[in-house]
């Protein structure tokens, strides 16, 4: 089914798979902590592609809706996320998930 | 079977006849209402009122618990005689399996009684102690403490199961815990409470023991259920294991809890508690409860005649054997609470001989006349600290009956009802004591004359501890009231005659000491004239139907031989007391020339000795092989701190894996998922 | 290989790319730029897949929004060198990588077993285009899903309002 060169749900889900996994290593190896947001945006993202694609081929609209509120909580997301980025910031003076090591003590 | 079958058939519809005409009695949960609002009120609302008010709000409350007693009887009374069992329910207490328990009050003419007695003498107990407590910094507290005592010591006496019993069982000997160590600031007090409650709890395993066969046995906890139901399984089947057991094991709770031998022991060492509760507690009520349950378990001791043998066998000892120890005790309350002792082994004696109903009248008039001696030995102890206080002497011992002597003059009114009591205990024809004592003797005899041979040792045993009472109270009054004052120079300036709100109740009790027995006139009077025993007919009849027991009544003649000789005995035993301490004017020596059998005696024949050599020194030792050895090296060497060196060394590995910082979680946490992806791809 | 088939590849290769781009920059600002650079191709593929209101969507508040806010972000802390940051690589780095590295396998190994039941294999109808344009979404979401929608809304205001407490320089 990979071999068959048509566009299938299959190559949309490889793809999806590929790139949630290099999400993955972004935040597991970063330690910059915007970057490691980033790397959840694209997680997020891939996720969104596997929904309409399976929206698509399964024809209905369900998965559709889904990405559309995913999209709602990520926009939140990233506006409460980002704020307090910049409040750790003004607190460790750095990005480095490494000085957020508040959990040990 | 077929007719116990009946018998249980009639007794339900005796049940529900009695229901059908039955007054409601609903407002009978004011008996317990009054003290519990005397309790709450004194113990957490009332914080600095006036002793006074402190003192009349507690005894209010009782005597408001009194009036409703009274008026329960005369409801009583109203009623045909074989429906005078009130069920009274309030709620549904547990519903386990097979256990259906209401939380419901039993009205009948045995709990009548009981709560007559109770809350009667309790009022003029609570009055009493307004004047002796007087200046307690603890005043407030020991009212509290009398309220939760008259409150719990209903629920014993009103259950109609015998779970309520059990919970009224344990709340009373909680309050004499409380109570006898009141002054706990002095150690030896303090343990004397230890010690009653500990030895109780032998006594209350028993019951516990009991009401487990039942349930087994019988499938039910109710009064009115299960006695029809033991008739009904075992009345063709005497002496089956199942019924002597119960029938045992509620005798070893009556044991703890009415101090019969060999549980006796904590009883004199109640006496450290304040009077009024040596008078009330240890005296008039809570130690009759024993006697009340044996009563009140009468269909079991008919089915088991064994138990009952049993039962009357250790009645009669503790009987002698208390009066044998209280002839040489120098305490003027140690010889009281022996005399205890030995009168409420009578009564269960009286219980052991089928007698249940001369029992429990005896249980009545020794309430007057114990509770009477207590109140008027408080009197005499409350004169003398005024006497050693008048001269600040702080090391003569108040109660010691060595340090008195000529009281007569200075406090008549104790004098005199002390008198009456002891004339009443001693069993002079005329006084309450006479009357109960001699119900009981004559039962006694009855029982030997149906069964012959060695039952004849429960009269033997009574007629002797009879004679030994009379000489050691009278012993003690004549130490106490007569000869010459032997306290410390100069003291004598300070006795003063008590309180009018002492005085008064020992009165009201001198008054029922001498009258309160004439409500069980003997047979040899005339007929129908003993009210206490046709009154509490109806509550042992079913028990004596079960068996057909009806023992051949006495003829006229032996009535009056049996009286003849118990006024024989009991005189005989004042006049030795008076040819002793009167005639040749003997003075009770001082301890170190204590020698001979009297030195056995005064040592309460080394008991205290025995018991901590023989039980309470191994147990000791024991108990220290399992702390050191066993809890200290096993239990808390191998396995609590082993335990714990294998959670340190453990966490000590993994503590490795705590970075604390949050990407590393992360990476474990995706090893998790990855884990777990893979158990289900791999399946 | 018909023209999707040529697009869609094209569009995986530089989404590939630009993804392993964005995790390796040191740059924050590099990153960025690379991570829209792939958002578009997603709204590509969305294209592709019919969900043309989604595309839109995904420019405007993905690569539009979302991204700019990022942009300001690093700008606001103004990181004078970010180089310094990434210091040694510690073992929790190393098996993050071998971890990520194996659940891209797993993964990958899900798609390709054998697919289960229900999994369509033939390609969809006409009907599947029309199903992500406005039109459509728009009434299934304000026939079906209007509450969800509603509740969207608040969890929106709600973000807005914790950002402005979060962010807001607390009064000393």
């Amino acid at each position: 089914m990979i071999m068959d060169l048509t566009v299938g749900l299959n190559h949309y889900l490889i793809l999806a798979a590929i790139l949630f996994a290099i999400g993955v290593m972004g935040v597991l190896t970063r330690r910059n902590i915007l970057i490691i947001f980033m790397s959840v945006e694209m997680m997020l993202n891939s996720a969104n592609m596997t929904l309409i694609a399976f929206s698509h081929y399964l024809e209905n609209a369900g998965g559709m809706i889904f990405t559309f509120f995913t999209l709602t909580v990520a926009a939140a997301e990233v506006g409460v996320g980002l704020a307090i980025v910049v409040t750790i910031f003004r607190n460790t003076e750095s990005l480095d998930v490494r000085k957020l090591n508040l959990l040990k003590n | 079977m077929e007719h116990a079958a009946e018998q249980v058939h009639h007794a339900a519809d005796t049940v529900a006849a009695a229901a059908a005409h039955a007054p409601d009695l609903h407002y009978a949960i004011w008996l317990l209402l009054f003290p519990l609002i005397g309790l709450v009120v004194n113990g957490l609302i009332n914080r600095n009122w006036p002793e006074k008010l402190t003192g009349w709000f507690g005894s209010l409350m009782i005597i408001g618990s009194f009036s409703v007693a009274v008026s329960l009887f005369m409801q009583l009374l109203k009623l045909d005689p074989h429906h005078r069992a009130v069920n009274v329910t309030f709620f549904n207490w547990l519903n386990i399996g097979g256990l259906h328990l209401d939380f419901a009050f039993l009205i009948d003419p045995l709990s009548v009684v009981m709560i007559l007695v109770v809350t009667g003498i309790s009022s003029l107990i609570h009055i009493y102690s307004i004047g002796y407590m007087h200046g307690d910094a603890r005043f407030r507290v020991f009212f509290t403490y009398l309220n939760l005592f008259v409150f719990f010591m209903l629920i014993l006496v009103l259950g109609n199961n015998y779970p309520i019993m059990f919970i009224g069982w344990e709340g009373v000997g909680l309050a004499s815990y409380l109570l006898i160590g009141f002054w706990w600031e002095d150690m030896s007090k303090a343990e004397a409470g230890m010690k009653a409650f500990v030895v109780n709890r032998i006594g209350d395993f028993g019951v516990l023991i009991a009401m487990f066969l039942m349930f087994s046995h019988l499938g039910t906890l109710t009064f009115s259920e299960v006695f029809p139901a033991a008739a009904q399984h075992y009345a063709h089947d005497l002496n089956n294991a199942v019924i002597v057991g119960i029938g045992l094991m509620l005798l070893l709770g009556a044991a703890g809890k009415s101090a019969q031998f060999p549980l006796y022991v904590w009883l004199p060492d109640a006496m450290a508690g304040p009077t009024p509760v040596s008078a009330l507690i240890h005296a008039a009520t809570m130690v009759t409860a024993g006697v009340y349950m044996i009563a009140r378990s009468s269909m079991f001791y008919v089915l088991a005649p064994n138990a009952a043998w049993v039962v009357a066998l250790i009645g009669g000892f503790t009987a002698l054997f208390a009066a044998t120890i209280g002839l040489r005790q120098f305490d003027i309350k140690k010889v009281l609470a022996y005399s205890t002792v030995s009168q409420l082994g009578y009564m269960v004696m009286a219980c052991g001989v089928f007698a249940f109903g001369a029992g429990v009248f005896h249980l009545m008039t020794h309430a007057f006349f114990k509770a009477l001696l207590f109140l008027g030995s408080g009197a005499v102890i409350h004169t003398m600290h005024g006497g050693l206080h008048h001269v600040n002497d702080h090391h003569t011992d108040p109660q010691d009956i060595r340090n008195m002597g000529g009281l007569r003059k200075k406090i008549p009114v104790t004098f005199w009802t002390f008198l009456l009591a002891t004339l009443a205990i001693a069993g002079i024809p005329g006084f309450s004591g006479f009357f109960s004592k001699d119900e009981i003797l004559a039962y006694a005899f009855m029982f030997f004359k149906g069964e012959g041979g060695l039952t004849i040792l429960p009269y033997v045993l009574g007629l002797v501890a009879a004679g030994l009472t009379a000489f050691y109270m009278f012993r003690l009054v004549y130490l106490t009231f007569y000869g010459k004052y032997k306290g410390p120079e100069g003291s004598e300036e300070g006795l003063h005659e008590s309180p009018a709100v002492m005085t008064v109740p020992l009165m009201i009790l001198a008054i029922l000491a001498v009258i309160g027995g004439w409500v069980g006139l003997p047979p040899v009077l005339g007929e129908n004239l003993n009210k206490m025993h046709h009154w509490l007919e109806p509550v042992f009849a079913p028990s004596f139907e079960a068996v057909h027991y009806h023992p051949e009544h006495l003829s006229m003649g032996t009535e009056w031989v049996l009286i003849t000789i118990a006024v024989l005995t009991a005189l005989f035993g004042i006049g030795l007391a008076w040819m002793f301490y009167i005639k040749q004017g003997r003075e009770a020596k001082p301890d170190s020339e204590q020698t001979g059998f009297a030195k056995v005696l005064w040592k309460k024949y080394y008991l205290d000795e025995i018991y901590n050599a023989g039980v309470i020194q191994p147990l000791i030792k024991t108990c220290k092989f399992f702390w050191h050895g066993v809890d200290e090296k096993v239990v808390d060497g191998g396995m609590v701190h082993g335990s714990a060196r294998t959670v340190r060394w453990g966490g000590s590995v993994l503590r490795t894996l705590q970075t604390g910082v949050v990407g590393n979680y992360a990476v474990l946490l995706v090893i998790g998922v990855v884990a777990i992806l893979l158990a289900v791809y791999v399946r | 290989m018909d023209a999707q088939t040529i697009v869609f590849a094209i569009l995986a290769l530089i989404s590939l790319f630009s993804g392993i781009m964005v995790v390796t920059r040191k740059n924050p600002v590099h990153s960025i730029l690379f991570l829209v650079l792939m958002f578009f191709c997603f709204a590509g593929f969305y294209v592709m897949l019919g969900a043309t209101f989604l595309a839109a969507i995904q420019v405007l508040v993905y690569a539009g929004a979302i991204m700019v806010l990022f942009l300001f972000v690093v700008m606001m802390l103004n990181l004078r060198d970010p180089e310094a940051l990434e210091g040694g690589t510690s073992f929790f780095q190393t098996l993050g990588f071998v971890v990520a590295i194996g659940f891209g396998i797993v993964l990958l190994a899900f798609l390709a077993g054998k697919p289960g039941p229900g999994v369509p294999t033939f390609p969809p109808g006409e009907a599947a285009y029309a199903l992500g344009d406005a039109k459509s979404l728009g009434q299934e979401l304000f026939h079906n899903y209007v509450f969800p929608f509603e509740i969207a809304g608040i969890l929106l205001l709600a973000a807005v309002i914790g950002a402005v407490a979060l962010a807001k320089r607390e009064r000393v």
